[in-house]
């Protein structure tokens, strides 16, 4: 990729048209990144927090467009008048289920493996199987989507050429929203700093007469929670079929491992960092050739610094 | 999961039933063509044929990630079968289905083929839907003697036969349908887009060579390949404004039809929008099935270039809606694989009928020039390569998700799954 085929790409083309050009592509990475970032920020509570591996993180991103869908289904067959408004009680509700599933399977499948992370992994693949064929038993092979409310289609004109996507916008909004929301939880409130203490010293947390393990069910409900609401964004950009999650698990993983196990911030870097080089390497290369350049780039970061972009300060 | 079992005791249950109150209990039961066709010489190969019954697989995924594209050729087919059984069957024998799950996975086909051939003999197989499903079963078709009936539009260079192709290959669908983009639409530059494996690799190679030596002053202005499944369209989106090429080819394949179209809608590329500047959209993977996840109201204005489009106005597409609708619910949609699967089990039909056998050599034999006159896309013919001749269509996108048929082809497209200098 030399320069000066970078540069040969934009030849005969105006000032203007090209301005315009690099105005929608930034906001293509800042879009790209939101979604990162929520698909990515319940795994790294998960898995920061927790030390827990959880393979079905994709599925229960997939429940909560699935709730999504439902909640639309229904209101386009019973309640049109409703249609304007029903998105952001969607996002609620898919909160809701997936983090209600996140707190039964903690309670059923998870508490018992905490300290064998091959174990948890093994069982948390075994629960998104099963979660997959559940959605495809209920709401059948399909794609399925869900039908968007006419003030998240289409785009708002900057100029006469610059189109941002509305969706794009409503994107980062959530994903601002919800990291703030994350970032008070963890930091700002009673609950966070149980978490914290729970993390830095659990025997000692325990003897403080704080009950870790209401923590670890907390904690593990709120990941799978925010996943949840990560699954009923998706549905503005996306289709959703019973196997999305092995679409999104793997950037999920890499986000999370690249930013610093379980660093919030290391993860929003991460995001960053990856969405705008794939949103760049993308526009001047070929789809699959900038996937394949940004894993290069986070192996040979993590081969430099194998703790990631940020360490999570966690006594051992 | 083999359904006959159940299905030919449910059939002895409701036989039993109708015996108490028909009068002629002997005439149900005996083969009328019985005399005309013994089984000993109608099958000399062993296959699973009886007097009375004759029993075939099918074998799709009904589950894993194409178990959305694939559903539809399932109902298809077992729709045909039933209508063939409720017509006195094949040769006076009732068909029976052993259906199998090929699970989105090559080597479950490979073995599942093998199942159907191998230990269970059956007469013929209609099944798969991706080329790689396809590749993975052909060598057991050849080894083993089957007879795979085929459905999907797909990139050609390929003719056995072991294998009945009853969607169109590529020149069939792509050479047509840029011809009418550049003679009716004016397109001169192209922008070639697709999914990243075989079929739309080899599909947009056929489509620039096409553009590049057969069509004046037509060039190629870019040529783009995302990973099955992606869901982030916006650098490309932005690369398409960019060069504003006249027509946009897509042949994005599966669930990220749902992200491609919703993100153009989102980025001011509507069908509307495009006809103001004298651009179009042109796709040849798109069907009535994926429009039904996508939102009609996100490609309304677009077009689809196939040979069958559930809104086609002729008694025989009429009749085989209605029959579809009823069979697998109101709600249920058709696309052009769908169709295709449909012809299947008729076309075998009438080539078990024409050789007077079951037998696959005779049936390989038979089968060229084995016709359709009230096939839902109209007239069919089978090839000497196995391929049908067909017509090609394009239809516009409707918001409702249906298609407007704007233009066929005069003439049935010869079949040519090795065409010259396209390789």
């Amino acid at each position: 990729m030399t320069t000066l085929a970078v540069f040969s790409m934009f030849e005969g083309y105006s000032a203007e048209e090209l301005q315009a050009i690099f105005m929608m592509q930034s906001f293509n990475g800042l879009s790209m990144f939101a979604v990162f970032l929520l698909m990515a920020l319940g795994l790294a509570i998960i898995f920061g927090q927790m030390k827990v591996i959880n393979m079905a993180h994709g599925e229960f991103l997939t429940l909560g467009a699935y709730t999504t869908v439902f909640v639309s289904n229904s209101v386009v067959g019973s309640a049109e008048w409703a249609l304007p408004y029903y998105f952001p009680v969607a996002i609620v509700l898919a909160f809701l289920v997936a983090g209600a599933l996140g707190y039964f399977v903690e309670i059923t499948l998870i508490r018992w493996l905490y300290q064998r992370p091959l174990d948890t992994l093994l069982a948390t693949w075994g629960l998104g199987m099963i979660m997959q064929q559940s959605f495809r038993s209920g709401f059948g092979a399909r794609e399925d989507s869900a039908v968007m409310p006419d003030w998240l289609m289409g785009s708002w004109a900057v100029t006469d050429m610059v189109d941002i996507p509305i969706n794009g916008m409503f994107m980062l909004v959530l994903a601002a929203f919800v990291t703030g929301l994350v970032y008070f939880l963890l930091f700002r409130s009673r609950y966070g700093l149980r978490v914290r203490a729970t993390v830095a010293n659990r025997p000692m947390a325990d003897a403080a007469g704080i009950n870790t393990k209401r923590t670890d069910r907390m904690t593990f409900a709120l990941g799978c929670g925010i996943a949840g609401v990560a699954g009923a964004a998706f549905t503005t950009i996306g289709s959703v079929s019973p196997d999305a999650g092995k679409l999104y698990i793997v950037d999920t993983f890499i986000i999370v491992v690249f930013g610093g196990a379980g660093s919030i911030l290391g993860t929003i870097l991460a995001a960053f960092t990856i969405a705008q080089t794939q949103s760049i390497l993308e526009f001047f290369l070929s789809g699959v050739l900038a996937k394949v350049y940004v894993l290069l780039i986070v192996m040979g970061i993590l081969l430099l610094r194998p703790q990631g972009l940020v360490k999570a300060k966690i006594r051992r | 999961m083999t359904t006959h079992t159940a299905r030919s005791s449910l059939r002895r249950l409701l036989g039993a039933a109708m015996l108490s109150v028909a009068a002629a209990p002997a005439a149900l039961a005996a083969n009328p063509m019985l005399e005309e066709y013994p089984t000993s010489e109608v099958n000399t190969t062993g296959l699973m044929v009886t007097d009375d019954t004759v029993t075939v697989g099918q074998l799709h995924s009904v589950t894993g990630t194409m178990a959305i594209s694939e559903t539809g050729s399932v109902e298809a087919e077992r729709l045909a079968i039933e209508q063939i059984n409720a017509q006195g069957g094949v040769l006076g024998r009732q068909i029976e289905i052993i259906q199998e799950d090929g699970a989105s996975d090559w080597p479950t086909f490979a073995e599942k083929a093998k199942k159907l051939l191998i230990s269970d003999k059956v007469g013929t197989v209609f099944g798969c839907w991706t080329s790689a499903s396809r590749k993975a079963v052909l060598p057991i078709f050849e080894k083993e003697n089957g007879m795979l009936y085929y459905p999907t539009f797909y990139e050609g260079l390929e003719a056995s036969k072991n294998v009945i192709y009853t969607g169109q290959e590529a020149t069939q669908q792509i050479i047509w349908g840029l011809d009418w983009a550049h003679t009716e639409k004016g397109a001169k530059t192209f922008f070639l887009i697709g999914s990243d494996y075989i079929w739309p690799r080899t599909s947009n190679k056929i489509a620039r060579f096409h553009i590049e030596r057969y069509l004046k002053g037509c060039k190629v202005v870019g040529e783009e390949y995302y990973p099955l499944g992606h869901t982030n369209f916006g650098s490309l989106i932005n690369k398409v404004k960019l060069k504003k090429p006249d027509c946009i080819y897509s042949i994005v394949v599966g669930g990220s039809n749902v992200s491609w179209y919703k993100q153009l809608n989102a980025a001011g590329i509507t069908g509307d929008s495009l006809a103001k500047r004298g651009q179009i959209l042109l796709t040849i993977s798109t069907t009535e099935d994926e429009i039904l996840g996508i939102g009609g109201e996100n490609v309304a204005g677009f077009y689809a270039c196939m040979k069958y489009f559930q809104s086609l106005d002729n008694p025989a597409n009429k009749a085989f809606v209605a029959a579809f609708k009823e069979r697998w619910g109101d709600d249920s949609v058709i696309g052009d694989v769908t169709q295709a699967a449909y012809l299947g089990p008729w076309l075998w039909k009438k080539t078990v009928e024409k050789a007077g056998s079951f037998d696959i050599d005779k049936i390989a034999a038979a089968s060229p020039g084995i016709e359709m006159d009230n096939a839902p896309e109209g007239y069919v013919r089978i090839h000497e390569n196995h391929h049908l001749w067909s017509k090609a269509r394009i239809g516009e996108m409707m918001p409702d998700g249906q298609f407007k048929v704007l233009a066929e082809s005069d003439e049935l497209i010869e079949p040519n799954p090795f065409p010259e200098g396209y390789q």
